[in-house]
């Protein structure tokens, strides 16, 4: 590092300091280093390149069109005969005779999306009010926590069956919308703790003696050391984002179009058919059941990796 | 605190696509029987007005008639007859992640890092990740459905002609001492709960085996120690109380999870009881049940959140003195 010239440098240098422990490793650095070694980390991080991967190249892995009801000649209702395993179709078809082993491979794709994109919406909103309460204090503090409590005062899971069936067509979008929304008081509460924690921390403190803004104070001195259980938490919510997702198709507030396959979807839909055809349940549960272990496994040695009182 | 979750509950039934009107009459509404549904339901007076007489009704315990789960049934009514059911499904839910969570936590804490420490911390890290219902699927699927050891659906036997008390299926067969159909409501309630116990199985685990590892390296322990205290005097008056703080505030986080999580257990085994209504009611868009129970549901959350507040007071006496 170049020695700090401007006065912004010196700050900079002087945030990052404080931000780090007394060996001089930063934390990021002791963490990632203790991570690297934790068959816990290594396992999860594995789980999660591995459906990366799978959703990346499902197209080209998928036998089949996912949406082509390539079987439906073998699928009678009233008898509820649904095709069974056979040349070509190694898993059988679903309900409505398309390829189920080409549906679980490109389901990979839009579970996850539903994943990320529920965690970056609860993320972004926890951002902004947590932010809010915690760089401000005062009354916007207590504004912003009262709302909040309230939301955390109904069961989360239940929370997000209802705002689910506020809408009279649920889609994908509702679905995404409903198991995010939930996830912003965590996220602001979360944020608004160390961010307050932080406000009569030493670095704060000298940024303010040295005459630096309020702004640059919150974004680039606060935001960034608040980061870290912020990460952990959304390691955490991708995996309840995907089962809640799983949850409101139970209920039958999930996306009713299945012509793009998820697995949350099609999990809800086997129920109908889980006692005598139970295979159509267990692939895409199993499925959800070995990425959302991987989220977690990655967010709980993160979370040890992270903690200073794990610090050797 | 009860009176802005009302508000919520209130603004959450008028955000409703089209308004309470159009949902309650579906999709065979017609524009006239809207209108007079609207008038008759007070929906043409101005918003504070509705508000208002909202609160007035539910203060006086008027939540409207159910459309869709029962229809035409009060929803007060509908909740009374259920409500026993799920505090009977809970109860022992909790009963059994206890019994099995606290003792599992301790003994992985005093094993740290041992071949069971590992086992049992993978055991609910994969807890956590299994959906709960697909997980009463599986239990009714194999215990009920393959081995038949136990009922799938219901929580009585039809055959069975148990008289009615309190509607706790199983004190009832207790208080009338018929004791054939105490047993088989038991035997209903156990692989619901058992689903069910998972969700706080897995937490209440967690934090009992955070907990004791902490104690452990308390300073007071190690005084214990070096005074040369019987172990299990150690363990039973120095680690295991303290340890048991964090445990208590967790059991009451989870009274919320275990209410979301019997609307999907209670479908799976079509027990029926609060939860059940609710899965009905989310699928068939019952409105008023949802109104109310939610409501409900929300403030015994909060009560029940507010009693462990208090009951702080009984396992810590370092806060009764301050």
């Amino acid at each position: 590092m170049s020695t700090p010239t401007t006065k912004k440098e010196r700050i900079d240098a002087l945030a990052e300091t404080s931000a780090r422990s007394d060996s001089g490793v930063s934390l990021a650095a002791s963490a990632w280093k203790r991570l690297r070694r934790s068959p816990v980390f290594l396992l999860g991080a594995a789980i999660i390149v591995l459906f990366l991967v799978t959703a990346a190249i499902a197209p080209w892995l998928a036998p089949h069109d996912p949406a082509a009801r390539d079987l439906i000649d073998q699928v009678v209702k009233a008898r509820n005969e649904i095709p069974p395993p056979q040349e070509g179709h190694p898993l059988g078809g679903d309900q409505v005779g398309r390829d189920f082993l080409s549906r679980l491979l490109v389901g990979s794709q839009q579970t996850l999306l539903v994943g990320v994109f529920a965690t970056l919406i609860g993320l972004a909103g926890g951002l902004v009010l947590g932010t809010l309460a915690g760089a401000f204090g005062g009354w916007v503090d207590s504004l912003v926590m009262r709302v909040v409590d309230v939301m955390l005062s109904i069961p989360q899971l239940l929370l997000a069956f209802g705002i689910g069936a506020l809408f009279a067509r649920p889609s994908l979008f509702t679905v995404i919308l409903a198991v995010s929304i939930v996830q912003i008081p965590v996220f602001a509460r979360l944020l608004r703790g160390s961010m307050l924690a932080q406000r009569s921390s030493d670095h704060v403190l000298a940024a303010t003696a040295l005459g630096v803004k309020p702004a640059p104070i919150v974004f680039r001195h606060m935001l960034p050391n608040s980061l870290g259980p912020v990460i952990v938490q959304s390691t955490l919510v991708l995996a309840t984002s995907i089962i809640d997702a799983a949850a409101l198709s139970f209920l039958g507030l999930g996306n009713p179009d299945d012509t793009i396959p998820e697995w949350g979807q099609m999990l809800g839909t086997a129920q109908t058919v889980i006692d005598s055809h139970p295979h159509l349940a267990f692939w895409p549960a199993g499925c959800i059941i070995v990425i959302a272990l991987g989220f977690t496994l990655v967010g709980e040695s993160l979370r040890d990796a992270l903690d200073p009182k794990n610090r050797r | 605190m009860v009176l802005v979750l009302s508000l919520l509950v209130f603004a959450w039934l008028r955000a409703l696509p089209g308004g309470p009107a159009s949902a309650l009459l579906g999709d065979r509404g017609t524009e006239e029987s809207r209108a007079a549904l609207s008038k008759q339901l007070g929906l043409d007076q101005p918003i504070f007005v509705q508000y208002f007489r909202f609160l007035g009704r539910a203060l006086t315990g008027n939540f409207g008639n159910s459309t869709g789960v029962q229809p035409g049934d009060s929803v007060v009514d509908i909740f009374l007859q259920r409500f026993p059911a799920t505090i009977e499904l809970s109860v022992l839910a909790i009963l059994i992640a206890i019994a099995v969570g606290i003792p599992l936590g301790y003994l992985a804490a005093r094993r740290r890092g041992g071949l069971f420490d590992n086992f049992s911390v993978g055991a609910s890290l994969i807890g956590v990740a299994v959906p709960v219902f697909f997980l009463a699927y599986l239990l009714k699927y194999v215990f009920a459905t393959k081995l038949g050891w136990l009922p799938s659906l219901g929580r009585q036997a039809g055959d069975i002609d148990a008289t009615r008390v309190t509607g706790f299926f199983v004190l009832d067969g207790i208080l009338t001492q018929e004791w054939d159909a105490a047993w088989d409501a038991f035997v209903h309630l156990l692989l619901p709960a058992v689903a069910l116990a998972t969700i706080p199985f897995a937490v209440i685990f967690r934090i009992t085996r955070a907990a004791v590892l902490d104690v452990l390296n308390e300073d007071y322990v190690r005084t214990a120690e070096s005074k040369g205290l019987l172990g299990t005097v150690i363990r039973r008056r120095h680690v295991l109380r303290n340890a048991m703080l964090p445990v208590v505030t967790t059991i009451g986080l989870q009274i919320g999870a275990l209410l979301a999580g019997a609307v999907l257990t209670e479908k799976v085994f079509g027990f029926s009881g609060v939860g059940e209504a609710l899965a009905l009611g989310f699928e068939r868009r019952d409105y008023p049940v949802l109104q109310m129970f939610i409501l409900v549901a929300a403030i015994v959350y909060v009560l029940v959140n507010l009693l462990v507040d208090l009951s702080y007071a009984l396992v810590d006496p370092r806060i009764r003195t301050r």
